[in-house]
């Protein structure tokens, strides 16, 4: 049997089918590849859903929050798409790390005050310390993404010849494997530090308030059964059941302003 | 060149519940007060839009701001001390009603075998024990029965709900408040304990059970489970919360005025006694001098320590000779925890209150025998049902990956169907545990950080797989399916949270030359100086440590109203 186009796209694993269907888009490796390369169907806006239950279609949208602050390289940008996929994977269990709209956050995060450790003391000398006196970087947060992120890329084409987001999902968790045990050298701060911090700000994006732009429509937080931002629970603290509640964000607060 | 302000009776600074309940009850008194805090202000209407775990719970929105000062850190004195820059460990409070804006409100008594620790211990296991363990416990230099009353006076200004501990000291009265409601994990934990053979009770909780008025006309409301508690402003007005509870009537006395943005840096002294203190206005950095005719230090553990020795007041402690009192006894909590996996229950665990959850006291303090183990003292067990949120809470089995498709199953099935059960491991001080003046770095405005040389003993180790042990015991009679592994306290680690129950620095005792403070808080070496908090602590408990500072609070007004009349040591 002949595959339609369709059909082998169905038959491939998502990342493959990214990966593809960049290639297909014109078959770009430059500037054009992020809009090429994560379809219309992970990004776009979408539906315009109730602020108060997150369910209840009313109508198109498009999602304005969902453009980069901090980064202005997008093929960089790809590579930090690619290694939140992976520590946060869409599988069975529910859409991952991309369709959330973590990458965005992520990237408002390092465009502000977390990003440049606003309120964090940074006055030097600074020493690299013990494992047990923590963050002794002088660099901030987006700098050790910069690093990170090219650290990525430096392996990525040291072991496999090829760029990261072209990879194997197995390829990309061994780089990330290497980086989570400190092994990669990286300027001015440890790979394990920056994977930490990866790791915790992919979290982030899955399950904050989709205010900061993650956690997409909620989902996050129903994969989760995790209810979001509720008044009050008096009248069900004492239930013996679990109970489901349809999720509800901080944006339900001026509704009632 | 610095502007000097009208002279005042007295001058607290830092406005958290120690100051708040100081400011409230001397300017009832017709004393003229001024509270000098360095954060901002902040009231009921400034909790809204408060349920954003990222922004408060992640990024410590109502946290210190480490920018301007912080800590530094090392394990002993043959480390380089290195600047703790970001939060983690604890987390340091800021602005009017301090961490008494964001803290849970599990508001326990120390036990009385707390206040007389080494005459107690000494009588009953020997001083081979307190020897052997290298311990420098030493007795407060006031009894749980005279600090009764106090206990109370704090328990009815934070409206506190709770029924009698079994094993705790006499009450002379019932709490103001009947308990938190009961949950299937507290009832579980009650049940499984009560089969145990152990004493289970509620958690004493300033979340109220129910509407409720409080000494100063405060109206708090009744709590709503919502999960948002602990990192967080309390929305209703249904956590005890001196900005809610205490500073209203404070300010209609009209004897007290609060100024915020005032960061004190220096208490200034003439002849052996303090005469006021230097501030930086925070917003547009102008120096003023506030004169006084008492000073009281109401900061927190690191706060005051680092005041009194950027003043030059009192002596220093020095660890090769064990001699000074300042910095001296710098203790921590030594927290066993377990978590426990259910495969056959599924919780309603984002639904709490700060305090909500049940405890045990039978291995807390003395309560149970230690001749045969190589440790003092203990801890108390708790489950607590604070609102589990997502970003903080991903339970995943042993064996578990951290990241990827496995962790990311494990952690959406387990955040329902896990719990957590800790114990408050107290912490005995040890001479080579302390704070000092750091030699390199300062804060923003020029001044010495402070230096903490911390490291657990093996008292802390011994104390810490002992109640482990317990803990897991417990969860297995509840009906785990499987239990985290128990790891071995090693080396103190600066950055995964702990606990905010610091304490020590300038502790509390009958004799000048062992404690910086006498039992009315006031300082041995200058006697219209009070220093209120955890700090004066001489070892801290196995206990959440606001109910025990509260009635300092209200024991060192007292101390105040008579120092003010008549002058003098009071003791």
């Amino acid at each position: 049997m002949i595959l339609t186009e369709q059909d082998k796209q169905k038959t491939m694993s998502r990342r493959r089918f990214i990966r593809n269907s960049g290639l297909v888009a014109g078959g770009l490796v430059g500037g054009g590849i992020v809009g090429g390369l994560i379809g219309s169907n992970t990004r776009n806006g979408g539906e315009l859903v109730s602020p108060e239950t997150g369910g209840e279609q009313m109508g198109e949208s498009i999602d304005f929050q969902q453009a980069p602050l901090y980064f202005s390289n997008l093929e960089r940008f790809a590579i930090l798409e690619a290694a939140c996929e992976r520590i946060f994977p869409e599988d069975d269990n529910g859409p991952g790390a991309i369709s959330l709209g973590v990458p965005f956050f992520i990237d408002h995060q390092l465009a502000g005050s977390w990003g440049h450790n606003a309120r964090e003391y940074m006055q030097g000398p600074f020493f690299p310390g013990t494992q047990y006196q923590g963050y002794q970087t002088a660099l901030k947060r987006h700098e050790v993404f910069d690093e990170g992120i090219s650290a990525i890329e430096r392996t990525s084409m040291s072991l496999f010849d090829t760029a990261f987001v072209e990879l194997e999902e197995e390829q990309q968790n061994e780089i990330l494997t290497q980086l989570a045990s400190g092994e990669i050298e990286m300027h001015g701060v440890t790979s394990n530090v920056f994977f930490r911090l990866l790791r915790s700000a992919t979290l982030e994006g899955v399950y904050a308030d989709p205010a900061y732009g993650g956690n997409k429509n909620m989902e996050g937080w129903k994969m989760k059964s995790f209810p979001g931002h509720q008044m009050s629970y008096l009248g069900q603290i004492e239930s013996e059941e679990f109970i489901e509640i349809e999720p509800s964000s901080l944006r339900s607060y001026t509704d009632h302003h | 060149m610095a502007t000097t302000l009208p002279k005042k009776d007295a001058i607290i600074v830092g406005m958290g519940w120690t100051g708040s309940i100081i400011a409230a009850e001397l300017a009832k008194e017709g004393i003229e007060v001024i509270g000098l805090e360095r954060g901002k202000g902040r009231s009921l209407k400034d909790y809204y839009v408060v349920h954003d775990e990222l922004r408060y719970g992640i990024r410590y929105e109502l946290m210190q701001d480490l920018s301007k000062e912080t800590v530094t850190f090392r394990h002993d004195d043959d480390e380089r001390a290195l600047p703790m820059r970001q939060m983690g460990s604890f987390l340091l409070g800021e602005g009017s009603g301090g961490a008494g804006v964001h803290w849970n409100g599990q508001t326990f008594r120390f036990l009385p075998y707390d206040f007389e620790i080494r005459s107690k211990t000494i009588e009953k296991y020997g001083q081979e024990k307190v020897d052997e363990l290298g311990l420098s416990i030493q007795d407060w230099g006031i009894t749980y029965e005279e600090l009764e009353p106090y206990f109370y006076e704090f328990e009815k200004a934070s409206g506190i709900s709770g029924e009698e501990n079994p094993l705790g000291g006499p009450r002379s009265q019932e709490y103001p408040n009947p308990p938190m409601k009961d949950t299937p994990i507290t009832l579980k934990f009650k049940d499984a304990t009560d089969q145990l053979g152990y004493n289970p009770y509620h958690v004493p909780s300033a979340n109220m059970s129910q509407t409720y008025e409080n000494q100063y006309g405060a109206t708090l409301a009744a709590c709503q489970y919502c999960g948002f508690c602990e990192r967080f402003g309390c929305e209703y007005g249904a956590k005890g919360d001196p900005t809610v509870a205490v500073i209203p009537f404070a300010k209609e006395t009209g004897n007290f005025e609060l100024r915020n943005f005032a960061n004190v840096v220096e208490i200034l002294q003439e002849d052996g006694k303090a005469v006021g203190v230097r501030f930086i206005d925070t917003k547009t950095q102008e120096e003023f001098i506030q004169p006084a005719d008492i000073v009281v230090v109401t900061g927190y553990v690191m706060t005051n320590t680092r005041l009194l020795l950027n003043s030059n007041l009192g002596k220093p402690y020095n660890p090769s000779t064990g001699e000074g009192v300042i910095g001296k006894n710098y203790c921590y909590q030594i927290l066993p925890g377990v978590t426990g996996f259910f495969e056959e229950d599924q919780f309603n665990i984002f639904m709490g209150a700060g305090a909500l959850g049940a405890c045990i006291d039978d291995f807390n303090g003395d309560n149970f025998d230690h001749v045969d183990l190589d440790f003092i003292h203990g801890g108390n067990i708790a489950i607590t049902q604070t609102g589990a949120r997502p970003i903080a809470s991903n339970n995943v089995p042993p064996g578990t990956p951290t990241w990827g498709s496995e962790f990311k199953a494990q952690s959406i099935k387990y955040y329902t169907k896990s719990i957590s059960c800790v114990a408050q491991g107290a912490s005995m001080p040890v001479k080579s545990n302390y704070l000092d003046l750091d030699p390199t770095y300062k804060d923003a405005y020029g001044y010495p950080l402070l230096r903490m040389t911390y490291n657990f003993s093996d008292q802390d180790r011994n104390l810490h797989s002992y109640i482990g042990e317990k803990i897991e015991e417990i969860l297995l009679e509840m009906g785990a399916t499987e239990v985290s592994e128990r790891s071995n306290l090693e080396n103190y680690d600066i950055v995964p949270y702990q606990t905010t129950h610091n304490t020590g620095g300038v502790i509390m005792g009958d004799d000048p030359n062992t404690s910086a403070v006498n039992n009315y808080s006031q300082m041995w070496d200058h006697d219209n100086v009070f220093v209120v908090g955890a700090s004066s602590f001489p070892h801290n408990s196995g206990y959440n440590p606001t109910g025990t500072v509260g009635a300092l609070a209200y024991r060192a007004v007292e101390g105040m109203l008579r120092y003010l009349k008549d002058g003098g040591s009071l003791v």
